[in-house]
């Protein structure tokens, strides 16, 4: 392995040209656009040999991505933001089509107003289309999370689409020592794409076709158990992965210091380096603290969240949306699996660092102090929230 | 050319599906296919041909076909050509079959994106003049007076107010390889453009008037006969565009009637006149910059 200092974006490069797509429809967006200018470099000094197809907008990368994966080709493509919601017809179509494409997501705010920077409303709205769905924490993650996709994608109990989340700018653009990986344990990794959900010239298929209520009901529920699949395949992809790489994930959540915690806060994404650094902090002071990270949204990990926060007392999810006129979609997700699960634990949700807004080290000291009391609240950092 | 009706490949590609008696773009897409052959990859967005063509589990495609979404028929063909050429597969034909509304409209974006590139597809436009599959509503390719269900023809308003675009001239303004006009009421021609489109290596793009006796409010029977008419009588023409120029195929010498041709249907029925005489006007105008523009062949 090779030491480098890149930047999550072009540590997720790195990764994607170690999975060798043999097809990447590119479009640029910010703050997505350096991975595919790095991947378009790849192709030129031919150290990535991939079909590389400059697209006219994020709804013909989605298109152009699926007719790849429609003829057995592996495929990728990225965006963000406002192009992630162009292309929100294919992301339902790529995963009714069980087409394992991977596409990389720069997470950012939603116009209007415009914004640039990251915050996380646009791929949350996107949870229902049929997509697993990972958030990286740093650039190491993000190499590694892009080469695992193709695994977890492309196997056979799956055949669904990935969506890798990177944080914008935060994570996106900020530099760290990355771990490269060699080629030739990236290939010993990551098997060739094969699938009998194509296209072949030898035995004709027809593909992407209408199904009335009856069948469309049961590949709507082939499509579910697909996803859930994916659980067991991220732990085996997992495995695999230490032993060739030496760097061991955690599946669907990372816990961190949760063991006797009496107060937790779940979140997802890069800003769950600071809530860990608070938590050490805190912890010099003698408070139960702890930090649930979500790795994976879709497959949700409902029964792995219940369990690590079961003897807690309250817990706040931290989160970077807004369901608007309801709650943070986090907590949604994570009360009904509290609620499903038998975790009698009271629940706050806190939303911060909307349009890139920043969230410090003492908005989550105060989330801390603020859940000791018994408030179960829905309020936007630094602003307020819902009276009880 | 080689191919025509004896030697025109037997086997059925489309077949078993459910499109309207006298349907011209099942017609279209039946006949381009026979030309094509086995080895080619049908994409078809939503519209017409995909919904009479793929209700699972009764897929009526001989060869291997997919539907795209609406806006995405010529995106899908360019990744469909790049997978296979990535796996080192290149004895094939993409193909596309779109619509008026799935090209013109909400697909035009991603065509042009196509041509640009220059992607090894060929996409084929089967023009009906409207959104037939969701009920006869108009589209950017309905012809002037024409009446549908959102252009209603009633006291102010006389059907659709617009002139048809000229999708064959937009496709070659992107300085294509091969873009040409057809009719099924002139199939040997069709089959012809089709076979030649399929040797020509970049982007090829072929415009298909396919009647729509639904819509147009003709008998079924009468699909051919119509598509044939149009051409005669010079509302429709036979064209190529080809190494930076046009040519013309077919130019007839004196034009059939414009006002039988309208008054046999009756999405046209409440047209007066005058109404006559813009179409006729607007025929006139086009075909005198056809005549200063276009070579004859």
């Amino acid at each position: 392995m090779a030491k480098k200092f890149l930047s999550g974006n072009e540590a997720f490069a790195e990764g994607i040209r170690l999975a060798r797509p043999q097809v990447i429809s590119a479009y640029p967006i910010t703050p997505q656009t350096i991975v595919v200018e790095r991947l378009s470099e790849m192709v030129e000094d031919k150290s990535l040999e991939s079909e590389f197809i400059h697209v006219e907008s994020e709804h013909s990368a989605l298109s152009c991505a699926m007719g790849a994966s429609a003829v057995g080709a592996r495929a990728f493509t990225a965006t963000s933001s406002q192009g992630l919601l162009y292309m929100a017809e294919g992301l339902y179509y790529a995963s009714g089509g069980r087409f394992p494409i991977v596409m990389m997501n720069a997470n950012r705010s939603t116009a209007l107003p415009w914004n640039i920077y990251g915050d996380q409303r646009d791929s949350l709205s996107q949870l229902d289309s049929g997509w697993i769905q990972s958030y990286a924490e740093n650039a190491q993650e993000a190499l590694d999370m892009a080469l695992m996709s193709y695994y977890i994608a492309e196997h056979k109990d799956v055949s669904t689409p990935y969506m890798a989340n990177l944080d914008g700018f935060v994570l996106t653009h900020t530099y760290e020592v990355v771990d490269v990986p060699e080629r030739e344990q990236a290939d010993r990794f990551l098997p060739k794409f094969t699938t009998d959900n194509k296209l072949d010239l030898e035995n004709p298929r027809n593909l992407a076709f209408s199904a009335g209520p009856d069948h469309n009901y049961i590949f709507k529920y082939k499509e579910h158990e697909g996803l859930l699949n994916a659980a067991k395949v991220i732990d085996e992809a997992e495995e695999k992965f230490a032993d060739i790489f030496g760097r061991r994930y955690t599946g669907l959540i990372e816990t961190y210091k949760t063991e006797d915690a009496e107060r937790i806060i779940i979140t997802l994404g890069s800003i769950s380096g600071l809530v860990k650094e608070t938590v050490n902090k805190l912890r010099e002071k003698d408070e139960k603290v702890g930090v649930v990270r979500i790795r994976y949204m879709r497959p949700f990990p409902g029964k792995e969240i219940a369990e690590a926060v079961k003897n807690a007392s309250h817990i706040a999810v931290l989160e970077k949306d807004i369901s608007f006129g309801n709650e943070g979609t986090v907590y949604t997700n994570v009360n009904s699996a509290l609620h499903r699960f038998g975790a009698d634990v009271r629940s706050s949700d806190y939303i911060g660092g909307l349009g890139g807004k920043n969230i410090s080290s003492a908005d989550i000291e105060d989330i801390f102090e603020r859940i000791k009391n018994d408030d179960t609240e829905v309020r936007f950092l630094g602003i307020g929230g819902e009276e009880n | 050319m080689s191919i025509n009706a004896k030697t025109l490949d037997k086997t059925e590609y489309f077949y078993g599906h459910k499109a309207c008696a006298g349907c011209g773009g099942s017609l279209a897409v039946r006949i381009a296919l026979k030309v094509l052959g086995k080895r080619s990859i049908a994409v078809l967005p939503a519209g017409c041909m995909s919904a009479v063509g793929f209700n699972f589990p009764q897929l009526c495609f001989g060869n291997n076909a997919i539907i795209s979404t609406f806006a995405g028929t010529a995106s899908m063909l360019t990744g469909v050509y790049a997978g296979l050429k990535a796996q080192g597969i290149t004895d094939f034909q993409a193909v596309g079959f779109a619509g008026d509304g799935g090209t013109a409209d909400i697909g035009l974006q991603a065509l042009s994106g196509a041509i640009d590139r220059n992607d090894d597809i060929l996409y084929i436009c089967y023009d009906n003049e409207a959104y037939m599959n969701t009920g006869i509503q108009k589209s950017s390719l309905t012809p002037f007076g024409a009446k549908t269900t959102t252009t209603p023809a009633g006291k102010n308003i006389r059907g659709n107010l617009r002139q048809k675009k000229n999708m064959f001239e937009i496709a070659a303004a992107h300085d294509i390889p091969y873009a040409a006009t057809a009719s099924i009421g002139y199939i040997n021609d069709f089959m012809a453009k089709v076979e030649k489109a399929s040797k020509i290596r970049g982007t090829k793009y072929i415009h298909v008037i396919a009647p729509c006796p639904t819509g147009w409010g003709v008998a079924s029977d009468q699909t051919v006969d119509i598509a044939k008419e149009v051409v005669d009588c010079g509302l429709w023409y036979l064209a190529e565009y080809e190494n930076g120029s046009f040519k013309i195929n077919r130019r007839p010498k004196e034009f059939s009637s414009v006002e039988e041709y309208i008054r046999r249907q009756g999405r046209f029925k409440h047209l007066n006149d005058e109404d006559i005489k813009v179409i006729i006007d607007s025929r006139d105008k086009k075909w005198e910059a056809i005549d200063k523009t276009y070579s004859l062949q």
